[in-house]
């Protein structure tokens, strides 16, 4: 190993610090799926099948989220129509 | 009051069978009345690990189904006075165990045992499911690796939201982080996690940190628990967990890269 070779080696992340970063994110993605009640993909399944007898969309256009507020958790609908 | 400790990780092949093993024997050589229970159904592993493997007449679901009583299918070890083993089904039958079949079992070594350690299949499916169902206390077992931490992450979610103890609203399980393989070597060089990375990432106390040692393959060769080679890293290590698990303050040891000497050094050591 020269000089050169250990400046850059220095410089470079090691292989187990990049294990770290990628498994602090993926761990908190995860845990916060996990903290999402069961029935959320029910409850997008059956706001889907309601708003199809008024409109045509396709299953992935309704977006369901809860987020938790202090004391109050928020229900959120994101319903995209088709172009008119 | 008798303690029910699963050994869990979600991943396989981490080192359950060896952990339950070791732990089980640890607790008995300090007294305290133990059986280790092998929940592997159909990949009946502890009993080899134990060394009672030609003993094994009758196993957890015969004590189920009523084909046979507690106190007959319960191997009594050949070392110790107070160390028993329940051997698993080697049954291709998944659904051989129920919770009920399991909550029986359970409440029934309760009334004899101070420690049941529960040696948990890998996975996060039913039998994962019912080896930690009943527990107070889990040891959760990960090796310094990415797959193997983000499931131990998962089995942490399980145990505090899919136990007995969660869904009656109980006090949780108490979780104990055991780091197992651990390589100081490559640690020091950035190529291994280290304890404090994993410790940091899945928040749960320390219990301990078992280095990679040849001894557990050489316990395991003989059917003799690690714990009970005294004179290996890994035993002391696993020694100093179940002190820890007994309330007692012990340093950690084997964390740093061994110190070699200067010969050793020169034309590159082996053990
Ligand atoms: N500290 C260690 N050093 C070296 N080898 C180890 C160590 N711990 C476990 N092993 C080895 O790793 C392998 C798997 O161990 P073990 O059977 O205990 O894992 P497990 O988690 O019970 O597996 P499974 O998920 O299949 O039940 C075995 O070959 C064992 O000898
Ligand atoms: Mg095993």
């Amino acid at each position: 190993m020269n000089i050169f070779d250990f400046f850059r080696e220095r410089k470079k992340e090691t292989t187990a610090s990049i294990a770290k970063e990628r498994l602090q994110i993926i761990v908190a993605h995860e845990r916060g799926q996990r903290s999402k009640p069961d029935y959320l993909p029910a409850l997008q399944q059956e706001l889907v099948e309601v708003i199809r007898k008024y409109v045509n969309i396709d299953s992935d256009q309704v977006q369901v989220a809860l987020e938790n507020q202090g004391s109050c958790s928020i229900l959120e609908l994101n319903i995209t129509l088709p172009d008119r | 009051m008798a303690k029910i400790l699963v050994v869990t990780s979600g991943k396989g092949g981490v080192g359950k069978t060896t952990t339950s093993a070791a732990i089980g024997t640890g607790l008995a050589l300090r007294g305290h009345k133990t059986v280790i229970v092998d929940f592997d159904v159909g990949l009946r592993n502890l009993d080899l690990i134990m060394g009672c493997e030609r003993r094994v007449v009758y196993d957890f679901v015969n004590v189920v189904n009523g084909e046979a009583t507690l106190t007959q299918a319960l191997i009594k070890d050949k070392r110790l006075e107070n160390l028993y083993v329940l051997a698993a089904s080697q049954t291709r039958d998944k659904d051989a165990l129920t919770k009920e079949g399991v909550e029986k079992i359970i409440n029934e070594l309760r009334e004899t045992f101070e420690y049941v350690v529960c040696d948990s299949p890998a996975g996060i499916e039913k039998g994962a499911h019912l080896a930690m169902y009943f527990a107070d206390e889990a040891i959760v077992v990960t090796n310094p690796e990415v797959s193997s931490v983000r499931d131990s992450d998962r089995m942490l979610g399980l145990l505090a939201s899919k136990s007995r103890r969660a869904e009656l609203g109980e006090e949780p399980i108490k979780e104990h982080l055991l780091l197992t393989r651990y390589n100081p070597e490559r640690v020091q060089k950035g190529e291994m996690l280290g304890v404090e990375d994993v410790e940091e990432i899945l928040a749960i106390r320390l219990l301990g940190v078992i280095p990679e040692s040849q001894a557990v393959l050489k316990a395991s060769n003989q059917g003799v628990p690690v714990i009970l080679d005294d004179q290996s890293d890994a035993g002391q290590a696993y020694s100093d967990a179940v002190d820890r698990l007994l309330g007692k303050e012990v340093a950690h040891r084997f964390l740093d890269v061994k110190k070699q000497g200067f010969m050793q050094r020169l034309f590159g050591g082996r053990e």
